[in-house]
């Protein structure tokens, strides 16, 4: 893969600075405002000044070459980078109006309202039904047996997962297929009963077909969910995503409609991305 | 003496090494063509050949030159020696040994024919010691003289020394792997065959499921009951006992430092406890014992002592007030500190092959640090950490010095941790210090404890060895 | 999606409400507390091994310490021809003759039965008595002069100088009367005691006198036992790394000889002892308590760890560096011996410093090799009766005498140190020379 390099181009002076209206779309309420978001690891800069809005009950996509920050940013958004104690986040983001990185918002609270999944399928090694309780129960968000069982069946059918495995969920999750794994840890996302689900690189250790069938998944979620996706591959952004944002070294180039910005992009690096002249 | 021809030898080896290589330079130069070999290898040959069948014969004579002396002198024992007692005439033979070899013979005094059949048999020692010694002396000189003539006359241009040295070099490879075996074989003859003699004094069963142990008695060749004596069912209680105390200790704080300095400490904090538990982990077990026996053994029974003076007149506090220093008690805690690194670092490895994206998974639901651990972490890593508590009890069992310094000397089934209890370990050592003889039923039982526990401990590490590979394969 | 799916999503977000913030929040404190309740046992659990770890150095510092300053006593000693008989030097109470002059030095008189220079004499040493002999062995002329002697003062006396032993203690309960301890203070200002590093503890061997006991014997004993260990130990366990790293082909016999090694690496250091002891002594009729049988004993005990130290230097050479050599041509020994081996030594070194250092500290297997045995002086080769550190240890924290207990804890300190010496050394060796591929 070859990687761009900054000479080829003229300097961006617009970095950090607000963007021109269509990069903030205002069109509904957006869940989440970012505003100049900057992520260091260490003394090494990941963002340099993140500015967005994420529809709710819509997908947005974040795709851009390795390395670009993309997952960084949605890393942000849940407060991910907690974990990675070199990390540090500066900006605001706001969720529904609250900052979440204030100090006074917890992180548990908040990962609850923000799901995650990740690149590669981790279910935990226990049963598909402990695994999808795995949330409500550390929430205490089932009061009875009942309850916990509806959660789980529901969440499973929600992640089109029911009708496979209704007759095994007390055996191990990691028996499954890869595609199954995947549609499982969604399930399992699902069952807290979250606003967001943030997927970072959902299919990229599955098979096609797998994929197509997380696809329809996220087609059928963003009725409910504020989904924000990120993918390495163009196509899948083009058919899953209202919404798409081009990340490059760092910055933010360029974000609209996805129909937009794969037929009229703004920005020459976009362009250059698009048609595979790096990436 | 050995030492010097030994050293004799390697000097020749190198001289030899340096004629073979200038031999195989100059025959090449003459002849004006290219060895196969680079000369240097024909200089190791010439070396491998005077060194090594010389070297053997060294060899030999250091390890069996002993055995041989003592079979040609005990082949004839003298009337005088015969009418004693068979225990006394292997101590009698073993003096004879002591004085030739300027080591510590016994404090028994020979007089009168045995005086003289004492000083023959030195004196026959002595001569047999030095026709051996110089026969193989003399065997090692004409050997190396011999080795290096061989292989000094093969050397020339087309001779493929390289193949010839590389051949003796896998050789001595594979016989240096081959040690392993011969070590574990070693142990388990050993073992087995003092065992079989045990057991044919006292039957296997009566060791195994007897209840009483007091080999002290049976040493006395007119006392009956000696099977009696040699029921070790309370040496596995005490064993037990002391490893689940040891346990009791151990895992909690090995584990608990484990998750710690794995899941929450800085990287910082980390460079500073992992040096703390290894040099922890390096203390000789004889200072562990020496702290059981003098730190821990009396400020326990102190404490003990001051807590029945709250209950006077109780049988409660009556008892508190007589608790000895060599409680099971003490040695327990004082192995469960021992182990506290070994379990802490296997732990530690454990924890850390359990990836980060099941930590991810859960933490991005919400979880705390915490229930991610406990929830997530430690049921992932359960298989692992229960294959290293197995090696820690393993260590348990086996460990000795602690035991011997802290632990009693009486057998009793109890399961008080404030009682003297004895162990397996600590009645090998009491059984076969101090004791020349040997083939007595009392050191022969020391056999019998160690087969048993060999068998134990060989058993735990098979099954935790195996539990841990098959874990770690998982997450690979 | 079918429509009764659609509605019990519909419902399970009802059955939500009120929002998920609120019921989060509801057992979020005792979820809060729980997470530093569990925080707290971890490190709580740390610094119960740290502690432990400081109360040990602490105590055997503290019991220790006092072992490295000693009292020495100097007097003049009148060879008296009156009380030696120039033919049978051998034969004279010189102890006798030494306690009654410094007693007139001090001014304290002899009552008619010997009782007050009896326990004159315990404050004092019996080596002075040896000291004399010896002198007029050496040289008999001296008879009939006066000779100054230095030796270290008797073990109580030592106790009451460094305040081990205190009036405070009932009479009856401690070693030195009150009467011995006017004397000692006597001596002291008069300025035959002195006080001084204790070199003893360095120059002297085992010793039933604990004033007189030192660690020589024992250090001789352990540096001989640990070369046999390390001379046979080191070329082996390497030998067999090599050979299953880099040629042993992967079949049912290489995979038993790993699975055998990884157990003999678990197995009790006291079974070794018993294969020493069975094979070695009673077998091979190899000399008991001899440096030599200790060294084989541990050099198999030290054998497997030097087997996987070595395994995984190896492993950590990358392949690129073999099949570079062997694509020059090299042959598959000259790859390893000349490439292989010396970027694998440092990480090899550091294994096998850590389990020499192991091996040192070892006890269990030298005691069933008869190696508890009192041994008075230096071990004169490798197959004579030694004594080693870790079993000097032993047996002096068996001995009774008080002052063997302070004795204990310096050997102790000495062997820690020795110890900590082998392991900063391995440190160096991996920090100067480690090598990330």
């Amino acid at each position: 893969m070859k990687l761009y390099t900054r000479p080829l181009y003229a300097p961006d002076t617009s970095i950090g600075k607000p963007r021109d209206p269509s990069m903030t779309t205002t069109a509904t309420t957006p869940k989440f405002v970012a505003r100049d978001v900057k992520v260091y690891y260490g003394d090494k800069p990941a963002l340099h000044g993140i500015d967005i809005d994420i529809l709710d009950k819509s997908v947005t996509a974040f795709i851009g070459p390795s390395g670009c920050g993309k997952s960084t940013f949605l890393r942000c958004l849940n407060r991910m980078n907690d974990t990675i104690p070199s990390a540090r986040v500066d900006g605001t983001i706001l969720l529904d109006g609250e900052d979440l990185n204030d100090r006074k918002v917890d992180p548990v609270v908040l990962r609850a309202r923000v799901g995650m999944v990740f690149q590669k399928p981790n279910p935990f090694p226990k049963t598909i039904y402990e695994n999808v309780a795995y949330g409500p129960k550390i929430h205490g968000l089932a009061t009875s047996k009942e309850e916990m069982d509806h959660i789980v069946e529901s969440s499973l059918k929600k992640a089109s997962l029911w009708n496979e495995v209704s007759d095994r969920l007390h055996q191990q999750g990691t028996g499954l297929s890869g595609g199954q794994q995947q549609r499982l840890v969604i399930a399992r996302a699902i069952a807290v009963g979250p606003e967001v689900i943030l997927m970072d690189e959902p299919c990229s250790a599955l098979d096609p077909i797998a994929t197509a069938k997380i696809e329809e998944l996220i087609d059928e979620l963003r009725q409910q969910f504020c989904i924000v996706i990120v993918t390495h591959s163009m196509a899948q952004a083009a058919r899953v995503s209202q919404k798409t944002a081009f990340f490059h070294l760092g910055n933010l180039v360029e974000v609209g409609n996805t129909e937009d910005i794969f037929t009229n992009p703004k920005d020459q690096r976009t362009q250059d991305y698009i048609t595979g002249r790096f990436g | 003496m050995t030492g010097y021809l030994f050293l004799a030898l390697i000097v020749f080896s190198v001289a030899s090494f340096m004629f073979g290589r200038s031999l195989a330079r100059r025959k090449a130069a003459s002849q004006g063509v290219r060895g196969h070999s680079l000369p240097a290898f024909s200089g190791w040959f010439v070396a491998i050949w005077s060194f090594i069948p010389a070297a053997l014969i060294l060899f030999v004579l250091v390890v069996f030159g002993g055995r041989v002396e003592n079979a040609i002198v005990q082949s004839d024992v003298p009337a005088a020696v015969q009418q004693l007692p068979e225990l006394n005439q292997g101590l009698f033979f073993q003096d004879v040994r002591a004085t030739v070899n300027g080591g510590m013979a016994s404090t028994t005094v020979y007089d009168g024919e045995l005086k003289a059949a004492f000083d023959h048999k030195v004196a026959q020692a002595k001569s047999v010691d030095n026709t051996i010694t110089l026969g193989a002396y003399a065997l090692t000189f004409i050997l190396a003289l011999a080795g290096a003539a061989f292989a000094y006359s093969r050397v020339s241009p087309q001779f493929r020394a390289r193949n010839s040295v590389e051949r003796w070099v896998s050789a001595f490879l594979v016989a240096c792997s081959v040690v392993a075996i011969l070590t574990t074989l070693g142990i388990i003859l050993s073992l087995l065959w003092e065992s079989l003699r045990f057991f044919q004094s006292v039957s296997p069963l009566d060791f195994l499921f007897g209840t009483h142990w007091s080999p002290q008695i049976a040493m006395r060749a007119d006392q009956v009951g000696s099977s009696g004596g040699f029921g070790a069912v309370p040496l596995f209680v005490g064993t037990f006992l002391i490893m689940i105390i040891a346990m009791c200790v151990a895992a909690p704080v090995g584990l608990y430092s484990a998750i710690y300095l794995s899941e929450y400490a800085s990287p910082f904090m980390r460079a500073w406890i992992k040096p703390v538990l290894e040099i922890l982990a390096g203390v000789p077990t004889v200072v562990y014992g020496f702290f059981a026996a003098l730190v821990v053994g009396p400020s326990f029974r102190e404490f003990f002592n001051w807590l029945g003076a709250f209950m006077p007149g109780t049988p409660m506090g009556e008892y508190l007030m007589n608790v000895q220093n060599q409680m099971a008690l003490v040695a327990g805690v004082v192995m469960g500190i021992m182990l506290i690194p070994f379990v802490s670092s296997l732990s530690d490895d454990i924890i850390n092959s359990v990836p980060q994206s099941l930590r991810d998974g859960s933490l991005a639901m919400g979880a705390t640090r915490s229930e991610t651990i406990k929830k997530v972490v430690l049921p992932a890593a359960l298989p692992g950490i229960s294959g290293a508590m197995l090696l820690a009890v393993s260590r348990a069992v086996g460990e000795t010095m602690i035991v011997t310094m802290a632990a009693g000397l009486q057998a009793k089934t109890t399961l008080n941790p404030l009682d003297t209890v004895t162990t397996v370990t600590v009645q090998i050592v009491t059984l076969l210090t101090g004791d020349q003889e040997f083939d007595s039923p009392k050191t022969l039982a020391a056999f019998g404890l160690g087969l048993t526990l060999f068998a134990v401990t060989l058993a735990l590490n098979l099954i935790a060895q195996r539990i841990v590979q098959k874990y770690q394969e998982q997450y690979d | 999606m079918t429509d009764s799916a659609q509605s019990s999503l519909a419902e399970t977000r009802a059955a939500a409400q009120p929002d998920l913030k609120t019921r989060v929040a509801k057992r979020l404190k005792s979820r809060h507390a729980a997470e530093l309740r569990f925080r707290a046992y971890g490190i709580l659990a740390v610094s119960i091994a740290v502690l432990f770890l400081g109360i040990l150095l602490e105590r055997i510092i503290h019991q220790g310490y006092t072992a490295f300053v000693t009292h020495s006593i100097t007097t003049e000693v009148y060879l008296d021809p009156n009380r030696i008989d120039p033919t049978d030097i051998m034969g004279a109470n010189y102890d006798q003759m030494i306690t009654e002059q410094v007693m007139a030095k001090m001014g304290v008189n002899d009552d008619e039965y010997g009782t007050t220079s009896g326990e004159y004499k315990e404050i004092l040493s019996p080596d002075l008595g040896f000291k004399a002999l010896e002198a007029l062995r050496d040289n008999p002329k001296l008879l009939g002069q006066k000779i100054s002697l230095t030796s270290p003062i008797a073990a109580n006396a030592d106790l009451y100088y460094k305040g081990e032993i205190t009036r405070d203690i009932v009479e009856a309960d401690r070693n030195v009367s009150d009467q011995q301890m006017v004397w000692m203070d006597a001596l002291k200002t008069k300025g035959l005691v002195t006080s001084h590093f204790n070199t003893y503890l360095f120059t002297n061997t085992d010793s039933t006198q604990p004033e007189l006991a030192g660690l020589l014997g024992a250090i001789m004993g352990s540096a001989m036992m640990l070369l046999v260990t390390a001379v046979l130990a080191i070329p082996i366990g390497v030998g067999a790394a090599l050979f299953l790293e880099e040629f042993a082909p992967k079949n049912r016999w290489t995979a038993l000889i790993e699975v055998n090694i990884n157990n003999l690496a678990a197995v009790p250091s006291i079974v070794y002892g018993l294969l020493g002891l069975a094979v070695f002594i009673n077998w091979l009729g190899m000399p008991r308590s001899s440096p030599l049988v200790g060294g084989v004993v541990l050099s198999l005990m030290a054998l497997p760890t030097v087997i996987i130290a070595t395994r995984s230097s190896l492993r950590a050479v990358p392949p690129s560096i073999r099949e570079a050599a062997l694509g020059i041509g090299a042959s598959k020994t000259q790859a390893v011996f000349h490439h292989v081996l010396p970027l694998a030594m440092p990480g090899i070194m550091t294994g096998t410093i850590i389990s020499l250092a192991h091996a040192l500290g070892e006890t269990a297997p030298l005691l069933m090799i008869g190696m508890i045995s009192f041994v008075p002086g230096l071990p004169e080769s490798v197959t004579s009766a030694a004594s080693v550190l870790p079993v000097q240890i032993f047996i002096w924290e068996n001995a009774s005498e008080r002052a063997f207990h302070e004795r204990t804890a310096a050997a102790i300190i000495v062997l820690l140190v020795f110890m900590i010496i082998m392991n900063l050394a391995a440190i160096l060796l991996r920090r100067r020379f480690e090598r990330r591929w």
